[in-house]
């Protein structure tokens, strides 16, 4: 196994760096793959192994050092200069054109033409890529009537007709059933075996044990190290995914809430997003924390709550069950969802800060349908301050803030009223350490003031650090409660990884 | 910096821009051109117009379409003229309005509960709102020659027809909910972000339900005007008169993605139309090429902004 040496190098990264917004993202990646080999990527939620995949792939530009395939200096690179050199990349939400078949996608852009009208041979070259490659798929199928395992394999015989010899794969396993992970783990070898490269970017540890010639783990955005699989269990591609003493801002003091009346109760929610019997209960001043690998259902529990997405199930709020839900009505009783993507769900772009600060609350600013806007504009005033939001301008373009300042407008926003149940997904993705810290301190001021704060982060130790209780979540069930002032990162990701498998038992062999 | 600041103020106000253009080389070349009586003309011919590019400006900042207003013209046509036949021609001028609203409404309703796009499902209630109107009046023109009917769109109050105040009231009306009330917030938040309004606890559906009710009503309104005016309600009034709308609002310069833009922009669009048009008029021009022009004004209206969206 440990013949990489003895292989030609397929893609050599030299001192790589990439930063999006001046948040940097990836720092000084070196690393080789060989020719033939499957290559693990890993790291922890945000580590940067899709950005890694991506820049290979020519998707992002890194913003120091550069690309080198098959030996030769990789400038310009884009997805199209990438895939004329031979690499492709499969992204996690798979690019194809549902209403076409499968020929038609795995041909598309490519078709044979004679004085511009398609000849029609697709299906003919389909089946002869198909036998070269051992895949069996009806060629003339519409890809919508196609399971996703079938899907990738599109995908990838699409990367197979190119003439791809090196494939990014960005979380190929997400969205697939067991069988259909083993599938794809025999194709993975199939294609080692006639030659190409695979890089395989994946949080499942299992998965990429198993499969994977060599592993590289990448934490924080560096490169911590490359080894052969044949070197390495799952312990110490955690451990070396945690790293040693990683530096955090203090968190703000945890005050106790044993003893508070029930805020929030959650008996038996399901909902078609995949939230499946979920029974949680937060108290009030109670900061609780839900811990999942992404993908796990966390955001989709959330929005079930709000009444973002219909679901079934019992959700009191102070004891009086809520029978009608919706995003409307949650608001008027004070349970308030900040959506993981702001610039998606946060923030109306064409509007100013104010009235974005406000827009929760138009009643409370408003007289007979009117804007009262002095006093709007008072109140945007003085939270824009107390956030410490730069710059400090309630008529400034929000488009034009950085992360963290948007981030803190979107927070911000709710803590104008006075909320009941502040539900945060993801709350500081993105931001700098200042936004970070105010964010906390923000977080830790609602629960004192009485409010049940339930957090969602990718980031295990915020959610360690903040919440008085945490629940893991796995594919959107709740399957364990735990204290978190007696755990540690690495217990939990080795607990999340042991749920995962116990409900999609390790695929080796 | 200062360049781009041109850019961007030539950007904003490329349609009074082009007002003022128009305006100086109309004056050159005619005598007539500017005068009180030329542009009262103006205005007052154009008010129904107006009225609906006003309405369908809040309908756009949502993010809709509203393919139907011709057609809610026409329905509107025609009952006010049946009524004000065969019941008092009062209320047949009153009830022109209260259908325009009532049909604007069952398209907000459909649009939100099919979950279908506006453009769609307008598209299909033209031809169903066109079709009652044809059914009710037999296909045939319905004449009301009393002074009780045509007072709305003939007569003058304090100098002025009635039909521009009226445009002018309902302009400045749309404008300050739309720029100062509760509503106008919510409408420019859905059309800005529909996911982010909702999460912050607006009902969306209920917003565009409004808009598009808005916009029913002013067309009736408009049928009112009109009616009144020709003294006679028909189903084939109002044609073309949706897309007028539509045509007017992107040449003030309201985005069609929704999200930003203002009530003026609209009625500065309607005005530069009706420049065009006059200018035909006056110079005796060779009315053949006036629909070229125009469409030219349109495309160059539309790339404009399209130009300053690539530049952020």
């Amino acid at each position: 196994m440990t013949t990489a040496a003895a292989k030609p190098t397929a893609i050599r990264t030299r001192n790589i760096g990439v930063s999006f917004a001046g948040v940097s993202v990836l720092r000084d990646i070196t690393i080789e793959i060989a020719a033939g080999e499957i290559h693990g990527l890993v790291g922890e939620n945000g580590a940067g192994k899709s950005t890694l995949g991506k820049v290979i792939g020519g998707y992002y530009a890194a913003s120091t050092g550069d690309v080198e395939v098959f030996g030769r200096r990789a400038d310009p690179w884009n997805p199209r200069v990438a895939l004329g050199q031979g690499v492709a990349l499969m992204h996690q939400e798979l690019q194809l054109v549902p209403d076409l078949t499968v020929a038609q996608n795995v041909f598309l852009g490519i078709e044979e033409k004679r004085f511009g009208v398609l000849r029609g041979t697709e299906s003919a070259r389909l089946a002869t890529l198909m036998a070269s490659s051992g895949f069996a798929l009806d060629p003339d199928a519409v890809v919508s009537s196609l399971s996703i395992a079938d899907r990738q394999k599109i995908e990838i015989l699409r990367a197979l007709a190119r003439d791809a010899k090196v494939i990014i794969m960005d979380e190929p396993t997400s969205s697939l059933a067991k069988a259909e992970v083993v599938q794809l783990h025999q194709t993975m070898q199939s294609l080692r075996d006639a030659g190409r490269t695979v890089i395989y970017v994946s949080h499942f540890l299992d998965d990429i044990l198993s499969v994977a010639d060599r592993v590289t783990v990448l934490r924080d955005g560096n490169h911590v190290f490359t080894k052969s699989t044949s070197e390495l269990n799952k312990a110490a591609i955690v451990s070396a995914m945690l790293g040693g003493g990683k530096t955090e801002t203090p968190f703000p003091e945890r005050r106790t809430s044993q003893n508070a009346e029930l805020a929030l109760e959650v008996e038996g929610l399901n909902a078609p997003t995949g939230v499946r019997a979920v029974s949680l209960h937060m108290r009030k001043g109670e900061i609780v924390g839900l811990i999942g690998l992404v993908g796990s259902g966390r955001t989709e529990i959330a929005r079930a709550i709000i009444g973002a997405d219909p679901s079934s199930g019992t959700i009191r709020l102070d004891g009086q069950e809520l029978i009608q839900r919706s995003p409307f009505l949650s608001t008027e009783r004070g349970i308030v969802l900040v959506p993981e993507d702001r610039r998606k769900q946060g923030l109306v772009m064409t509007l100013p800060v104010r009235p974005n600060m406000t827009l929760p609350h138009l009643r409370r600013f408003s007289w007979r349908g009117l804007m009262q806007r002095k006093s709007e504009a008072e109140k945007v005033r003085n939270l824009l301050s107390d956030f410490r939001v730069r710059p400090e301008e309630p008529e400034g373009d929000v488009a034009l803030f950085s992360g963290g300042n948007q981030q803190k407008v979107v927070i911000g926003k709710w803590l104008m009223g006075n909320p009941k149940v502040v539900i945060l997904d993801e709350p500081s993705r993105g931001v700098d350490v200042g936004a970070r810290q105010r964010i906390h301190q923000a977080i830790a001021e609602l629960a004192a003031k009485g409010v049940a704060v339930l957090i969602i982060s990718s980031e295990i130790e915020e959610v360690l650090g903040l919440a008085h209780r945490a629940y893991y979540v796995d594919r959107g069930r709740i399957v364990e409660e735990i204290n978190p002032a007696e755990t540690d990162e690495a217990s939990v990701l080795a607990a999340l990884f042991r749920h995962q498998s116990e409900s999609q038992p390790s695929v080796t062999q | 910096m200062t360049r781009h600041s041109a850019a961007r103020f030539f950007q904003d106000y490329a349609v009074l821009i082009m007002i003022a253009v128009l305006t100086i080389v109309l004056t050159s070349l005619s005598d007539s051109f500017l005068s009180a009586q030329n542009l009262l003309n103006i205005l007052n011919q154009n008010a129904p117009l107006a009225i609906m590019a006003s309405a369908m400006t809040l309908v756009i900042i949502a993010g809709g379409f509203d393919l139907s207003v011709g057609a809610i013209f026409a329905m509107g046509a025609v009952a006010s003229a049946w009524i004000a036949l065969h019941v008092d021609p009062y209320i047949g001028l009153l009830l022109a309005p209260m259908v325009g609203l009532v049909l604007g409404l069952v398209n907000g309703v459909i649009i939100t509960t099919l979950k279908v796009h506006s453009f769609l499902a307008t598209i299909a209630t033209s031809l169903i709102f066109k079709g009652i109107a044809i059914v009710i009046s037999d296909g045939k023109l319905i004449p009301v020659r009393m002074v009780e009917f045509t007072w709305l769109g003939r007569e003058k109050l304090g100098g002025v027809f009635v039909a521009i105040w009226i445009m002018v009231a309902f302009a400045l009306l749309l404008s300050f909910v739309l720029t100062r009330s509760s509503l106008g917030r919510q409408i420019l938040a859905v059309g800005g972000n529909q996911e982010a309004a909702i999460l912050s606890g607006i009902r969306a559906n209920r917003v565009k339900i409004t808009t598009f009710a808005i916009a029913g009503c002013a067309a009736g309104i408009a049928a009112a005007i009109a009616t009144s005016r020709v003294s006679m309600g028909q189903a084939a009034a109002g044609t073309g008169l949706e897309l007028n709308s539509i045509a007017a609002v992107i040449l003030g310069g309201t985005s069609i993605y929704g999200g930003s833009g203002a009530i003026w922009r609209s009625i500065a669009g309607v005005m530069l139309l009706a420049l065009v048009n006059n200018g035909f008029n006056i110079l005796n021009a060779d009315p053949f090429y006036r629909d070229l022009t125009t469409g030219l004004i349109i495309l160059g209206a539309i790339g404009v902004s399209a130009s300053g969206k690539r530049a952020r």
